[in-house]
C-alpha cells in the first residue's frame, strides 16, 4: 500500500458502504414478518446494544473486562427501583438517568481500576461487578434481593403507546429507536480522531504515550461512554421486561457478551450485530432442546476461534472475500 | 473454630498453587484450570465410590491422570496461545471450561457426587486442647506438607531453581540454554495434577458438579491475583486468609460475606496491583 493509498483508505474510512442499511432493512423486517416473536426480537436488539457498548472497550480501546455486565446492571437496577419506589418512571428520561448513573459508576470505576493492565485489570473488573451483585443481593430491601423487582410500572410512551408484555410491538420500535441512536453515535465516535486514538492505544500503548497522547485520559472517557451505553441497554431491558433481577448483574451476562461479539468479530461494530444474532438465535431454539450438547457446541467453537479465527464471522467473511477478489486480481 | 477454615484453605491452596505458578511462569490466563479441579475431582470421587479404590491410591491416581491429560491440552493447544493477546487465552479456557462442563454432564450426569470418606477418616479426633473432624486435620497436615514440599523443591532443587528464574526473567533462562517449552510443560502438567488433588481433597465439603468449574473459580482467581503470581508462599497465606476469613465471616455475618471478600480483594489489588506477596518488577 502506497502512502496515497494509505491517505485515501483514511479518509474514506467512514464512508457509507452500500450493504450497512442491511441490518436495519432487517431488523425492521423482522417486525412485520415476526409479529410473534417480537419479544425475542427486543431481547435479540438490546443484546446488540450491548454488545455495541461493549465493542468501544473491547475493540477499539483494547480494555478487556470481564465485568461489563456491572453498567447493564446498574442501568437496569436504576430504571427499576425509581419506577418501583415511586420516583420517576417515564420511560425516555428514565433511560437518560441510566445512561448518567451508568456513566458515573464508569467514570468511578474507570478512573481507579484502568491504571491496571492484564491480569489485575481482569480480576478488579470481575470483582467490582460481583460486588455489585452481591450489594444488590443484599439489599433487599430496595432491590429485591435474590427474587428482584418484578411488576415495575413503565407508563406509556409519550403517554401513548402500552408496553404491554404479551404484545412488545411497543418496545420493539422504542428499542429499535434506541439503538438505532447510540449506533449513530458510536460510528460516529469511533471513526473521529478520539475513536482513532483509541485504535491506537489499542495497537501500541507505549507509542501513544510517546507521542503525547493522553493515553489514561481517553481511556476513562471511553469506558465511561461505554458504561452509558450498556446502562443503556440494561435500562431498556429492565423497562421492556417490566423487572429486573440479579442476572442482569451476573457473571453470566458478562461472559455471554463477550462470547458473542467475538464471535461476531469485535473491534468493527457490525460484529455485534452479525455476533448477537447467530448466538441468540442458535441458543434460543438449541438450548431449549440440547442444553448440553449447545454448550459442548459452544465451547468448541469458542477454542477454534481462538485458536484460528480471531476476528469472528465477519473475520471469516472478509478473509474468503479478500481471497476471492485476490484471486480474481491474479487471473 | 480457626480449623474448619484452615482446612477449607488448605484445598483452596493446592487448587490455586497450581494455577498461580503457570499464570505467574507463562503468563498464561487459565480460566480452565477450576477445570482440571473438576475432571481431577471426578477421576478421584468415582474411582473410590464406583470402582472401591482406596482413597489415598485414587488420590495418586486423579493426579497422574488429570497430569497426562494436561499435558496432552498443553502440546496441543495452549503451547499455540502463549503468545497470543489475553483475550484469546480467556476465550480459549473459557470455550475448554464449557466444553469440560458438557463433557462430564454427558457422561456422569448433572447431579452431584458425594464423596465417601474411608472410615479412618470419618468422626473426631482428640487433639489434647480440643477435638475435631479428623478429615480437616488430617487436610491441614497434608496441606502443610505441600506447602513444605513444594518450597523445599522450587528453592533446592534444579527444576525449582529453573522455575523462579523463568518467572523472573523469561528470555534470559532461555538465553541460558534452559528449554522453556519443556519446562511450560512440567510446570503445567504438574499444576494440573495439584487441582485434581485439591478437586478431590474438597469434594467432600465443596461438593463435586459439573459447574464445580466455574462456581469456585473466582476464588482460585483471587487467591492468585491477592498472593501475587507465581509466588508459592504468597499464595499459601492468600489461601488461609481467604479460607479462614470466608469461615469465619459465613458463620458471624452470614449475609455479607462475600461481599467482603470482594471488596477487600479490590482494594488488595489497587494498594498492591502484583498481589500482596508479588515483586514489585514482576
Amino acid at each position: 500500500m502506497t502512502n496515497a493509498d494509505a491517505a485515501r483508505s483514511l479518509v474514506e474510512r467512514h464512508r457509507l458502504r452500500w450493504w450497512e442499511p442491511v441490518p436495519w432493512i432487517l431488523a425492521v423486517a423482522f417486525f412485520f414478518a415476526f409479529p410473534n416473536h417480537l419479544g425475542f426480537g427486543t431481547e435479540l436488539l438490546i443484546t446488540v446494544l450491548f454488545a455495541l457498548s461493549l465493542d468501544l472497550v473491547l475493540g477499539y480501546a483494547g480494555i478487556v473486562t470481564l465485568g461489563h455486565a456491572a453498567f447493564f446492571g446498574v442501568g437496569a437496577y436504576t430504571v427499576g427501583m425509581m419506577a418501583k419506589h415511586g420516583l420517576w418512571n417515564e420511560p425516555i428520561s428514565s433511560l437518560v438517568i441510566a445512561a448518567i448513573m451508568g456513566a458515573l459508576c464508569g467514570l468511578a470505576s474507570g478512573l481507579v481500576l484502568l491504571r491496571t493492565v492484564g491480569l489485575t485489570l481482569l480480576m478488579l473488573t470481575l470483582c467490582t461487578m460481583l460486588l455489585l451483585e452481591e450489594a444488590a443481593n443484599l439489599g433487599h430491601h430496595w432491590t429485591g434481593g435474590f427474587d428482584g423487582l418484578d411488576n415495575v410500572p413503565i407508563p406509556p410512551l409519550f403517554g401513548i403507546f402500552e408496553f404491554s408484555p404479551l404484545y412488545p410491538t411497543t418496545q420493539y420500535i422504542y428499542v429499535l429507536c434506541v439503538l438505532f441512536l447510540c449506533f449513530l453515535f458510536l460510528r460516529t465516535l469511533v471513526y473521529s480522531p478520539f475513536g482513532e486514538s483509541l485504535t491506537g492505544i489499542r495497537e501500541n500503548t507505549l507509542r501513544m504515550h510517546a507521542v503525547g497522547a493522553p493515553v489514561r485520559k481517553r481511556l476513562v472517557i471511553c469506558y465511561t461512554i461505554s458504561a452509558a451505553i450498556a446502562a443503556i441497554a440494561g435500562g431498556l431491558w429492565a423497562q421492556s421486561n417490566a423487572y429486573v433481577n440479579l442476572s442482569t448483574l451476573s457473571l453470566d451476562r458478562a461472559a455471554t457478551v463477550l462470547i458473542l461479539l467475538v464471535l461476531g468479530g469485535y473491534g468493527r461494530l457490525y460484529g455485534a450485530f452479525v455476533g448477537a444474532v447467530a448466538y441468540m438465535v442458535l441458543s434460543h431454539y438449541l438450548a431449549k432442546v440440547y442444553p448440553t450438547a449447545w454448550q459442548l457446541g459452544l465451547g468448541l467453537m469458542l477454542m477454534v476461534i481462538a485458536l484460528f479465527a480471531r476476528n469472528g464471522i465477519l473475520g471469516i467473511f472478509d478473509s474468503i472475500l479478500r481471497r476471492v477478489r485476490g484471486e480474481r486480481a491474479m487471473s | 473454630m480457626l480449623l474448619g477454615g484452615l482446612a477449607a484453605g488448605m484445598v483452596l491452596f493446592i487448587v490455586s498453587v497450581g494455577l498461580s505458578i503457570t499464570m505467574g511462569l507463562m503468563g498464561f490466563v487459565n480460566l480452565a484450570h477450576g477445570g482440571f479441579a473438576m475432571l481431577g475431582g471426578y477421576v478421584i470421587v468415582l474411582s473410590v465410590n464406583k470402582l472401591g479404590v482406596p482413597f489415598v491410591p485414587a488420590l495418586a491416581l486423579g493426579f497422574i491422570v488429570i497430569a497426562a491429560v494436561s499435558v496432552v491440552f498443553e502440546r496441543l493447544f495452549y503451547s499455540r496461545l502463549y503468545r497470543a493477546a489475553e483475550l484469546d487465552q480467556v476465550l480459549f479456557t473459557i470455550g475448554l471450561v464449557f466444553v469440560m462442563i458438557s463433557s462430564v454432564t454427558l457422561i456422569v450426569g448433572p447431579e452431584n457426587q458425594p464423596l465417601m470418606l474411608p472410615a479412618w477418616l470419618q468422626g473426631q479426633i482428640d487433639l489434647g486442647f480440643t477435638t475435631y473432624r479428623t478429615y480437616s486435620i488430617v487436610l491441614i497436615a497434608m496441606g502443610s506438607l505441600i506447602m513444605l514440599g513444594l518450597w523445599l523443591g522450587f528453592e533446592r532443587t534444579r527444576i525449582g531453581a529453573q522455575i523462579r528464574a523463568a518467572v523472573d526473567n523469561r528470555r534470559m533462562t532461555e538465553t541460558l540454554g534452559i528449554n522453556i517449552g519443556r519446562l511450560f510443560t512440567i510446570v503445567f502438567a504438574f499444576g494440573s495434577g495439584m487441582a485434581a488433588l485439591g478437586g478431590g481433597l474438597g469434594a467432600e465439603f465443596l461438593g463435586l458438579d459439573p459447574q464445580y468449574a466455574l462456581k469456585y473459580l473466582v476464588f482460585f482467581l483471587i487467591v492468585v491475583a491477592v498472593g501475587g503470581l507465581g509466588r508459592i508462599t504468597g499464595v499459601f497465606f492468600a489461601s488461609l486468609l481467604i479460607g479462614v476469613l470466608d469461615f469465619v465471616l459465613k458463620k458471624y455475618v452470614p449475609q455479607g460475606g462475600t461481599l467482603f471478600i470482594f471488596a477487600l480483594t479490590i482494594l488488595l489489588l489497587l494498594w498492591r496491583p502484583q498481589g500482596l506477596f508479588g515483586r514489585n518488577n514482576a
